[in-house]
């Protein structure tokens, strides 16, 4: 086993050209009490025995991981292997994050906690924590994705959160996160910002990614246990990127597991209408770090599309840009189609609903497994339920409720 | 010399402060643009802020926001922002002009290409309001490089550490953010201002500009006290939103001629 010594980020949140610090001089205080606070409470024994006693007894984790059999053999190659992320609480591997975060907030005295969210999932995780913290919690979202997502707005209200519609911009998940960042910059003496995925500015990509990587660390013990070694592959799907960094850093230092993420194509690359910020973006600013981005040729922003809504955004976590550019990780793509096709194949084959945003990442693993030799073995995060997805499903299969 | 510090000694040897507007490039449309920066002029400005318009403007408020948002819906991009600098320099010489906005336009054109750009259109200072000095000594060289004054961003909660970073690396002026907050917000604590004001000035050796929530002459005024330049944004635009297209130069005028009056009747006042 080779095993390459990895630290990264460096004391300013940067993975190589990536990550950094990005926002105006307001939000610095603000980043700099997280990241110090974040610093004590990773090397608090406390904290850590408390996080570890969350995620058992509230979460449900560890996750199993399961060995989709009947998947494989239809497939003919390669096995595949499921990290059932879908069985935590909420449906999700966003509430390990939240969780995380939720007990820095009170750590740190705030009471109350803000959050931005595209499809509701990560507005949902962390409403739930701060219901389970006793903490206000406010989410923004597009207005757009409010209307377009009912019941995770209804959702989120039962758990005690408000949900503020967001009608600046394109009214999308990425008007929510610069919505989200005014709230923090105008009320940072009381209030924590809950990012959901391993983006925005230094500190937020490391501790979200230190967060999820619970992921890759219950695989590590459990590939052996099941199949005698770790995997040849690990895929995961990427949008901002924290359920593939969460199962991914973990197997960074075995340098003989592939890692593969899967993109959002939407209709297609070449339509325009994707999500793939690695494999067609170029590098650039927005929301606090340096990474891949959507844009035009002038540096303005453009829309990300997926049938996916947790997949819709124009960035990548900056990290993620270092694997890719380093080489450790591989990028790839799927498109709406193929990722639809899979949630059936998943629902009848294995009985499982994956989400959409998991669908993109089984699908690749069906598309390379065929061709493998029938001892490779390829493990999938399946990062969360397709519960949400059902109307979505529903919709472009022609069936209305 | 740069025309900011030209300007800025001019104005010290008058014993008055500099009022400097700032408008978004494009807002209404790209049309008025250079019309509007001779109307602020003839009203008194003494320097402009011009914004860059963004896709994402996270650290404006609700006002900025829709000037940028408007601007883009026009076509306006960084190219057209220098283009309108450079027809502005057709007529006026004098006044410096501060591009004002978001860093991926920026690196989108390639900061060097930039440069040398803004030079070229007659730009006098660039204001990232996305890079903080950390992240900024490469940017700073180049800017200065094509003899462009780095403007940098301090804040109430700037630790001495951070305000001697800036220090380093800022020419031209210092922006100070008088409060917590994102463009546009209210109240702004003169006050407080006042006292942090002639540490950052000894700290950075550099004029200091206060902006963020200067709504009206009254506190333009007070501020002009103690700062060596005011800073207004969002009260221009919202009166450049609420005017019909024809009087959007008369009302800006009228306003800016207000916020002119009330510095430097402070200052006569105040007796500097």
């Amino acid at each position: 086993m080779t095993a390459t010594s990895y630290d990264l980020p460096d004391a300013r949140g940067h993975f190589g050209p990536y990550g950094g610090i990005f926002v105006a001089e307001t939000l610095i205080p603000a980043l700099t009490e997280l990241r110090d606070a974040y610093a004590t409470a990773r090397r608090d024994p406390r904290f850590v025995a408390e996080f570890e006693y969350e995620l058992k007894y509230y979460v449900g984790r560890p996750s199993p991981v399961y060995h989709a059999e009947r998947l494989s053999d239809e497939l003919g190659g390669a096995q595949i292997y499921l990290k059932r992320e879908d069985l935590n609480h909420t449906g999700a591997h966003k509430i390990n994050n939240c969780i995380g975060q939720a007990m820095l907030a009170r750590r740190m005295g705030k009471k109350r906690v803000i959050a931005e969210t595209g499809a509701g999932q990560h507005g949902v995780a962390a409403a739930t924590v701060a219901a389970r913290y006793g903490m206000e919690c406010v989410v923004y979202m597009g207005s757009e994705d409010v209307k377009r997502q009912a019941a995770n707005v209804y959702r989120m209200k039962l758990l005690g959160a408000a949900v503020v519609p967001v009608e600046s911009g394109s009214r999308t998940l990425k008007d929510a996160m610069n919505e989200a960042m005014r709230d923090w910059v105008t009320h940072v003496s009381d209030t924590f910002y809950i990012i959901g995925t391993v983006a925005g500015p230094h500190p937020y990509p490391m501790l979200v990614r230190d967060f999820q990587a619970v992921i890759g660390r219950e695989c590590l013990s459990q590939m052996p246990e099941l199949c005698g070694r770790q995997p040849d592959a690990v895929i995961a799907c990427v949008g901002g990127g924290s359920n593939a960094m969460g199962i991914f850093h973990p197997y960074l230092a075995h340098g003989h597991v592939r890692l593969i993420g899967v993109e959002a194509a939407g209709e297609g690359l070449a339509t325009g209408r994707h999500a793939a910020s690695l494999t067609v973006g170029r590098p650039g600013v927005l929301h606090g770090n340096r990474s891949y981005l959507l844009q035009d040729a002038h540096g303005q922003i453009v829309e990300a599309h997926s049938v996916s809504a947790g997949l819709d955004y124009p960035g990548v976590g900056p990290e993620h840009a270092w694997l890719k550019d380093a080489g450790r990780a591989e990028y790839v793509t799927i498109t709406d189609a193929e990722a639809l096709e899979t949630f059936h194949v998943l629902c009848r084959t294995e009985g499982i609903l994956p989400a959409l945003e998991s669908a993109h990442a089984v699908a690749h693993a069906m598309k390379i497994a065929p061709s493998m030799p029938k001892d490779k073995i390829l493990l999938v995060n399946l990062s969360g339920r397709g519960d949400k997805d059902m109307h979505t499903v529903a919709e472009k299969s022609g069936i209305q409720f | 010399m740069s025309k900011i510090q030209a300007t800025f000694e001019r104005l010290q040897a008058q014993g008055q402060k500099a009022l400097i507007p700032f408008i978004t490039a494009g807002d209404p449309n790209p049309a008025l643009t250079v019309p509007l920066m001779h109307a602020l002029v003839e009203s008194g400005a003494d320097l402009i802020e011009l914004g860059v318009p963004f896709s994402d403007p996270m650290a404006d408020g609700p006002t900025v926001q829709r000037a940028s948002e408007r601007a883009l819906k026009k076509g306006v991009n960084l190219r057209r922002v220098l283009e309108m600098v450079a027809n502005f320099r057709a007529d006026n010489n004098e006044t410096p002009v501060v591009l004002m906005g978001y860093a991926n336009p920026i690196e989108a054109m390639d900061v060097h290409v930039f440069g040398a750009a803004a030079f070229d259109a007659g730009v006098d200072g660039v204001l990232v309001v996305d890079y903080p000095p950390e992240e900024s000594a490469e940017f700073a060289k180049v800017m200065r490089a094509n003899a462009l004054d780095p403007i940098f961003l301090l804040a109430p909660t700037s630790t001495e550490e951070r305000v001697a970073m800036v220090g380093e690396l800022a020419s031209g002026y210092v922006y100070y953010i008088s409060l917590k907050g994102v463009t546009g917000s209210s109240a702004l604590d003169v006050e407080a201002a006042a006292r942090r004001i002639p540490e950052i000035h000894a700290a950075v050796g550099v004029p200091v500009g206060v902006g963020f929530g200067i709504r009206d002459a009254w506190t333009a005024g007070m501020v002009a006290r103690v700062a060596d330049a005011v800073i207004v944004g969002s009260r221009i635009i919202e009166e450049i939103e609420e005017s019909p297209a024809d009087q959007v130069c008369a009302r800006v005028k009228e306003l800016v001629s207000g916020f002119s009056r009330a510095i430097r009747d402070r200052d006569a006042d105040s007796g500097s």
